[in-house]
């Protein structure tokens, strides 16, 4: 436009004031793992150097989400404008106190897998890039977290699958093959299906902005149309897909034991979550009223999962992938709270996602120690280990009593919350399933620890034997390591089952954020919303 | 025209839920391939079919004349096909190492990462 025929006023389609510099927290999440990942990209050769930057980089990942969330205690929702277009119309990051807790946990429980990974993870796995591929992974993890786009959710979540493709096949086994072909297909169909169902929606809706999706679907005469549920279906079905919910669960056992351990330990905690995360974003925030019309749908799922992830549980004897259907198992208790949809039962699904990110980790982390001192995943071939350190025999009672939800440990407390927000909305049969599934996941874990732990040594040993420890490595169990991580994620375990107050607080606050988003809608387009 | 583009994605779903559930790998990723390109032409269409009305806004004006093509699913459409082609690279290399590994392409006869007689654990103490 030569001349000065049309000077456009940008002030009502642009950010013209500059961004507080506060507000620039909410990018460093994925600022800083995206440096750190094309940083240890460029020296995966120098296998020497790349576990330092890559832990120097996920701690600073840890700092800036700690800042993240305490400014979005502080002041609300924040929300910051690519290239300072306002929304609709640029692509926003709003972070609320969902999104910010579910970055610091996830953060806290890569920085213990960076470190752990020093030990397990050998030059060959570093050369291949597994420091880079951590950091691109929570480059996608903390971006699906923070974003307010709904396309740009499916592009985090595209991030942070090539990167898992990439740490899944780290090492090249013949097992690894194998269980990549069935994540990796079954995983990009889900991606598909959510992307079919955002187009479909932005058909619907023309915008993409997931504050202005939530106001114009509230505003509608109709709600809960079948148009709309039919992409609330595909929402459901693409997002249960990615969290292993029952029918769809069965890349996950499949999958999850074939990497390195400390790879399956981040898988475990954090992927399933970001599915459950993405579906009480969409679910609940975006398009309430379907979630309504489908509550029953979800209830049953919810039941599936829960009973499925328990009762696979009792029938592995390989540890791993007997803790990947307690990984389902978790995903039932999230769904069941997504299907009450009360503001209790969704912060019982936020703090129960916290803690399952906290305690999968921690006991996928405690399995691979388990493997060093006895030489084996197999419950079979293991025993004895209280007698090698009774410590770690006390440490991963812990961990199973929290997963099993029982108290004074961080699982109890979201289980109170599920089970006491099903009875009231007369759901009994969820709460009971929730009941059941714990027992049964209590049994299971139980019996890992006998067998593992208490008695005398592996099976062909008399009891009370000291068995031959022909595998165990002790040059790697005696680094701090390995024990450093364990540790951390112990210590949170126990942390938020004897002082839950904060959790709550932030579970609540983000439940209550989702189900009345008027906050939420303010903070993306200011005033009146 | 819209119509028509609609039956014909129908189509591209039906032939890829087809090929994605046979046995051969092969058939699986190409029943994916399509997928993506249906889930591409499907957003594209989202976007308004129109022929040859550029969306350009004429000087006095600030939105255009008559309904051009919305450009923004054209833009989507373009990060989903970069997206897509890039993982349909990275499974096909997956597919074909695996084959090599495994000896097999029939997802059926996979079972290395779930041994088919897979134990019990033990039963009394």
């Amino acid at each position: 436009m030569a001349g000065s025929s049309v000077s456009a006023d940008l002030s009502q389609a642009m950010n013209v004031m500059p961004v507080p510099a506060g507000d620039w927290l909410v990018v460093a999440p994925t600022l800083i793992t995206m440096l750190g990942g094309s940083l240890c990209l460029m020296l995966r050769k120098n296998t020497e150097l790349q576990p330092k930057l890559g832990i120097g980089f996920l701690v600073l990942l840890v700092l800036a989400s700690l800042g993240l969330t305490i400014r979005t205690l502080d002041q609300g929702v924040v929300t910051m404008v690519m290239g300072g277009w306002l929304p609709p119309f640029g692509i926003a990051f709003t972070v609320d106190a969902l999104g910010a807790t579910l970055t610091l946990i996830g953060s806290v429980v890569a920085l213990c897998a960076g470190i752990f990974g020093m030990s397990t993870m050998d030059s060959t796995g570093r050369r291949y890039g597994f420091y880079p591929f951590l950091l691109l992974l929570m480059t996608g993890v903390c971006g699906a977290f923070l974003t307010g786009d709904i396309f740009n959710l499916y592009v985090w979540f595209e991030v942070l699958l090539i990167s898992s493709y990439g740490l899944l096949v780290l090492g090249n086994d013949r097992i690894q093959l194998d269980g990549a072909v069935k994540y990796g297909v079954l995983n990009l169909i889900g991606t598909n299906l959510f992307l079919i169902a955002t187009g479909l929606l932005y058909g619907i809706f023309g915008t993409l902005n997931m504050a202005d999706i939530a106001t114009k679907v509230a505003a509608l005469d109709s709600p809960a149309s079948g148009t709309l549920a039919t992409v609330a279906a595909l929402y459901f079905l693409a997002f249960a897909m990615k969290a292993a919910a029952f029918p769809v669960n069965f890349w996950l056992p499949a999958s999850y034991h074939a990497p390195n351990i400390v790879v399956s330990a981040v898988f475990a905690g954090l992927l399933t979550k970001v599915g459950i995360y993405a579906l009480i974003r969409v679910m609940v925030l975006i398009l309430p009223a379907s979630r309504g019309y489908m509550a029953e749908v979800i209830g049953l799922v919810a039941i599936g999962t829960l009973l499925t992830g328990a009762i696979g549980a009792l029938a592995q004897s390989e540890v791993r992938r007997l803790l990947g259907y307690v990984v389902i198992a978790g995903i039932g208790s999230m769904l069941a709270g997504v299907a009450v949809g009360s503001t209790l039962a969704v912060a019982g699904a936020i703090f129960y996602a916290v803690h399952s990110i906290i305690v999968m980790t921690a006991l996928y982390l405690a399995s691979g120690i388990m493997n060093m001192m006895g030489g084996s995943y197999d419950l079979r071939n293991l025993g004895g280990l209280y007698q090698r350190s009774a410590a770690f025999a006390a440490v991963f009672l812990v961990l199973a009593f929290a997963v099993s939800g029982l108290p004074p440990f961080s699982g109890f407390w979201p289980k109170v919350m599920l089970v006491d927000a099903a009875f009231q909305d007369g759901r009994n049969w969820l709460g009971a399933s929730i009941l059941v599934s714990g027992f049964l996941t209590t049994l299971a874990m139980g019996r890992v620890w006998i067998y593992a732990f208490w008695r005398g040594g592996p099976e062909g040993t008399g009891d009370g034997q000291s068995a031959p420890f022909e595998g165990a490595e002790t040059p790697r169990l005696s680094s701090s390591s390995v024990w450093l991580p364990l540790g951390i994620l112990t210590a949170l375990v126990v942390y938020f089952g004897l002082q839950p107050e904060w959790m709550l607080e932030l579970s609540t606050r983000g439940a209550s954020g989702l189900i009345d988003p008027l906050g939420y809608i303010r903070s993306v387009f200011g005033g009146e919303g | 025209m819209e119509t028509g583009v609609a039956i014909l994605i129908g189509l591209f779903f039906t032939v890829s839920v087809y090929l994605m559930l046979s046995k051969q790998l092969v058939r699986i990723l190409l029943g994916i391939a399509i997928l993506g390109n249906s889930v591409n032409m499907l957003i594209f269409t989202n976007g308004r079919l129109t022929r040859e009305v550029p969306p350009l806004i004429p000087e006095h004006l600030s939105t255009p004349e008559i309904a051009t093509a919305n450009p923004l699913p054209q833009a989507l459409v373009l990060t989903a096909i970069v997206i897509s082609f890039s993982f349909f690279a990275f499974l096909l290399v997956l597919a074909f190492k695996a084959y090599q590994e495994l000896g097999t392409d029939n997802v059926n006869e996979m079972r290395v990462a779930e041994p088919e007689n897979d134990q019990t654990p033990p039963q009394g103490y």
